[in-house]
């Protein structure tokens, strides 16, 4: 009897352009029910930082409660992490980003956690424009608890237990765009080739970065008749343009697919390549959210990259705070002397 | 790519990468397995049933599974399955009465020729059914060349007396030891129901044309012969400077047999670069341990002669050249001949096969090499009464090889003895059993050892030198023994899909350490293995394919570095994954015991 994880990898494991395998971005073996949507989306966020080539210490994750607020522990186990309240990450995110905005924040957080008891928190760092990644594993349940239905469970859903739900759902995408963030997308946990590019570009994004990733529970909400299982969320799904995340790094020279319309360059010089999506500009707030309403009044869910900005100001730029981290100001740069309190008192007479 | 047919045995087969390389294909996970629970009795009757001489191929296999092994491909060095082998056969307790009995009588005889692997493997096959057999030998004792050449030091004599034994007491089986046969035609001539001829490839290449072959005759030995006379006691000594020639396990057993006798500066000279040597990398090393030197690139030019007396040999030196296809060719470096001084040479340049005792006009046709005309697949020669086996069949290979045509050989006998069409091969015997306990739990044991191959323990080399019986690996420990079975992988532990089962999660995909599983758009395979997350670049392995699921796509796994871990069907919230035992056993003319409950 055995769950470790063998030591070995496939001996033909590449090192990214950092010199890091996939291997250093792994965390320790997940302890979620078999199957679960989360632990795939952990292993898309390892994807996109081998592939972006991110310095696992230059990374905190942050998490509340709830199996989504658990997995943290199984990815980026040499990053730094933070599991905090519930519902309170985004508090603890802003925090640490003000005292160091050089690094890269990841939240991760579930539909009770952000839909429930942390909405408030969520809407006001969406907000901000915070300068994170936020992800949602939305599987429409509490299943650390048992399975009872949450608040983005969709009217009519029955989960396992069989009564169907006679609430609204929240829509936090919608929600984030109305709120004004900066990144919005909304994604599967069972499609990794359209989440990993979503996943990199929003770590490129400066900004605040919401992706809501439908995650299947699979031991209390994965039923025929649930909107959030497998079954139906493979049924129901539709996707915006194909889209492909280029790195600042990369020359591009490829040649593109035919359909190739848009072309969006990212704070940091990394460009999103856009395919043709005849019903939504998603660089325009308004197209992005009719298109949320039109595919739900029809039953469908619209998936993929929703909203960007590029042209997005950060919670740093807005305050004019520093975002070179509190620890590297010394003495000199706190207290300036009385040469430059005169120089305030001067300009003010 | 079509879904793979996992109910044809060979695919699973293929996957146990020792097993499938074996010539004999002993089921090797199941007996190191065995071992780690410290069933000694059990691993060896599994081995007994499959390679008959579990004892001597612990210690002199040619080992065709440990390149094969899948612990190589994922790290440096591949489980140590021969040493394990032997552990099982040192720490067994009495078998006897698990062996076999004699059957009653069905009124067939057959006459063996040479008490070889292939005779002795063909006996124990046929005596439980009933057959009279007679074994001739024109040897005091039986075992063939596993006591002619294998010296002492390798393989004691009472570990081949012991397995020989397990054979020739069955009441079925008649030795003629010290009767050598010297024609076919009057054993034909006998009322045998069948002949099998096992009496190996005895003649050892020699250097005739070489100047000085013949003034020196005295002092060069053609190397079976020699250690064959050693083997024998038929000469107890050397001369203190020895060469011998030849890059094989012959040479290194000659040199270190030589070393053991009188041999003070003994050397190997071969013609060939070191690493084209024909010897098995252990026994290369165990002879420039016992400080012989392997001087390559060195071809003999003449013995040199003084005074009618062999003093040494010169040898021009070249080096290797190899073509597009690879085709190697010894060119003179143009430098001046080296010479070696030396006392007595030892030819182990080669052996082939002589049938001077074969008569011409016995219906057994020759081909253009004089080899016997034989079946592949029967054995049987163009005489339906005569079959071969062993390096008397198709050249000289290797004891387990010699096991493994020898069981089939058996097969055709019988079938051949009740008048039943040759070709009606039995299939191989297979079981595909669910190792599923509970949660986290099977019933293998299938955390992945991180540890190094052990070291096996050698003896003292200052009394191993001295002493031409003492063995020289001493074995593992059985705690040693225990560690090592550790690092096998469980191939046989077979991780089996089911599609209709699947639900497309990706949480085996995310779990799989070695990446080898995948859900990706069909294609044909060459295309498929290009665009795998890890690309399938060992053609050799297989993909396994699965039919298509409910998104379109298929499941593709490649088995090349798959640690048999179980953590995809532990993570699979369907058991649509599944880890399922898969035992394969080649059919043998007799149902001998060796799988236990």
């Amino acid at each position: 009897m055995s769950y470790v994880r063998p030591a070995f990898r496939h001996p033909e494991s590449k090192t990214n352009a950092e010199g890091f395998t996939r291997q250093d971005y792994e965390g320790a073996l997940s302890t979620l029910c078999a199957g679960c949507g989360h632990d795939s989306v952990s292993s898309g966020i390892v994807d996109a930082c081998f592939e972006l080539g991110v310095w696992p210490h230059r990374v905190a994750k942050i998490s509340g409660i709830g199996c989504s607020s658990k997995t943290p522990t199984y990815f980026l186990g040499k990053s730094h992490g933070f599991n905090s309240v519930h519902g309170r990450m985004p508090s603890v995110a802003t925090g640490a980003n003000m005292a160091n905005g050089e690094m890269a924040y990841i939240g991760i957080s579930g539909d009770g956690d952000s839909a429930s008891i942390g909405l408030g928190q969520f809407g006001h760092v969406a907000r901000r424009n915070l300068n994170m990644v936020y992800i949602v594993e939305n599987n429409g349940c509490y299943g650390l608890t048992k399975g009872q239905d949450s608040a983005t469970t969709d009217v009519g859903s029955k989960s396992k237990k069989g009564d169907p739900n006679p609430f609204e759902a929240i829509d936090l995408c919608a929600m984030a765009l109305q709120l004004g963030a900066t990144f919005v997308a909304r994604s599967f946990s069972g499609d990794k080739e359209q989440l990993v590019p979503l996943i990199k570009a929003a770590m490129t994004h400066n900004g605040f970065a919401f992706i809501d990733v439908i995650s299947p529970c699979v031991t209390f909400n994965n039923t025929p008749a649930s909107s959030k299982g497998y079954e139906f969320v493979r049924d129901h799904i539709e996707a915006t343009g194909k889209m492909d995340f280029v790195p600042v790094r990369s020359e591009i020279t490829a040649n593109y697919e035919p359909g190739f319309t848009k072309e969006i360059t990212l704070h940091y010089g990394s460009v999103i390549h856009l395919y043709k999506d005849d019903k939504l500009d998603c660089t325009d707030r308004g197209s992005a959210m009719r298109a949320i309403q039109e595919h739900n009044d029809k039953g469908r869910i619209l998936t993929g990259l929703l909203y960007v900005d590029p042209d997005s100001k950060d919670f740093h730029k807005v305050q004019q705070t520093v975002k070179q981290p509190l620890r590297d100001l010394d003495e000199e740069d706190l207290c300036p002397g009385a040469r430059a309190l005169n120089a305030i008192n001067g300009s003010l007479r | 790519m079509k879904p793979t047919n996992i109910k044809d045995p060979e695919y699973f087969h293929k996957v146990v990468d020792c097993q499938y390389a074996c010539p004999a294909h002993t089921p090797v996970p199941e007996y190191i397995r065995l071992i780690a629970s410290q069933r000694y009795t059990d691993a060896y009757m599994v081995n007994w049933e499959s390679n008959v001489f579990p004892g001597v191929l612990g210690r002199t296999c040619d080992r065709p599974c440990e390149p094969a092994c899948r612990r190589g491909r994922v790290e440096e060095e591949p489980v140590a399955i021969c040493r394990l082998k032997r552990v099982a056969a040192d720490n067994k307790e009495d078998v006897t009465g698990l062996l076999p009995a004699a059957g009653k009588s069905n009124g067939k005889k057959i006459a063996l020729v040479g008490a070889g692997p292939a005779s002795l493997t063909v006996a124990r096959d046929l005596a439980p059914l009933g057959y009279e057999l007679h074994i001739y030998d024109e040897n005091a004792h039986g075992g063939g060349f596993m006591r002619s050449q294998i010296p002492s030091f390798r393989l004691p004599e009472e570990v081949l007396d012991e397995e020989v034994g397990y054979i020739t007491d069955n009441g079925n089986v008649t030795t003629h030891y010290k009767q050598r046969v010297d024609s076919l035609k009057s054993l034909l001539g006998k009322d045998y129901d069948a002949v099998f001829v096992g009496s190996g490839a005895p003649r050892g290449r020699d250097l005739p044309g070489l100047p000085g072959r013949d003034e020196g005759a005295e002092s060069i030995h053609i190397g079976i012969d020699w250690l064959a006379s050693v083997a024998f006691e038929h000469r107890s000594k050397v001369g203190k400077k020895v060469i011998v020639l030849g890059g094989g396990n012959t040479a290194m057993d000659c040199c270190r047999t030589a070393r053991r006798i009188g041999g003070a500066d003994v050397k190997v000279i071969v013609r060939s670069p070191f690493a084209d040597m024909k010897a098995s990398p252990w026994e290369k090393d165990d002879a420039v341990a016992e400080d012989i030197p392997i001087i390559d690139n060195h071809v003999p030019l003449e013995f040199v002669i003084e005074e009618g007396k062999l003093v040494g040999m010169r040898f021009d030196r070249v080096k290797a050249e190899y073509d597009d296809k690879g085709k190697r060719s010894l060119i003179s470096t143009g430098e001046e001949p080296a010479f070696y001084p030396c006392d007595e040479v030892l030819v182990a340049i080669g052996q082939e096969n002589s049938f001077p005792w074969i008569e011409r006009d016995i219906d057994i046709e020759f081909d253009k090499w004089d080899l016997p005309r034989l079946d592949a697949a029967t054995f049987q020669s163009t005489n339906p009464k005569v079959f071969f086996g062993g390096d008397a069949a198709f050249g000289p290979e290797n004891i387990i090889t010699a096991v493994a045509q020898a069981h089939q050989a058996a097969i055709s006998i019988d079938l051949f003895c009740r008048g039943e069409k040759l070709d009606s091969r039995p299939a191989p015997n297979v079981n595909l059993v669910s190792q599923k306990m509970g949660i986290h739990e099977w019933s293998y044991d299938n955390a992945v050892c991180d540890d190094q191959r052990y070291l096996v323990p050698h003896a003292e080399k200052s009394a191993a030198l001295k002493d031409r019986k003492l063995e020289v690996e001493l074995g593992f420990s059985t705690e040693t023994g225990f560690e090592e079975a550790q690092r096998c992988l469980n191939c046989d532990v077979q991780t089996v899909f089911t599609d209709n089962l699947c639900i497309e999660c990706d949480a085996c995909v995310d779990i799989c350490p070695t990446e080898c599983i995948n859900f990706i758009e069909n294609g044909a395979e060459a295309d498929l293995r290009g665009r795998l997350r890890m690309p399938a670049n060992n053609s050799e392995q297989d993909l396994y394919v699965s039919g298509k699921l409910p998104t379109g796509r298929i499941m593709a796994k490649d088995e090349n570095v798959c640690l048999h871990c179980g953590l995809c069907a532990e993570r699979c919230p369907t058991s649509a994954w599944d880890m399922q035992k898969f035992l394969y056993q080649v059919s043998k003319a007799s149902l001998i015991p060796g799988l236990p409950e």
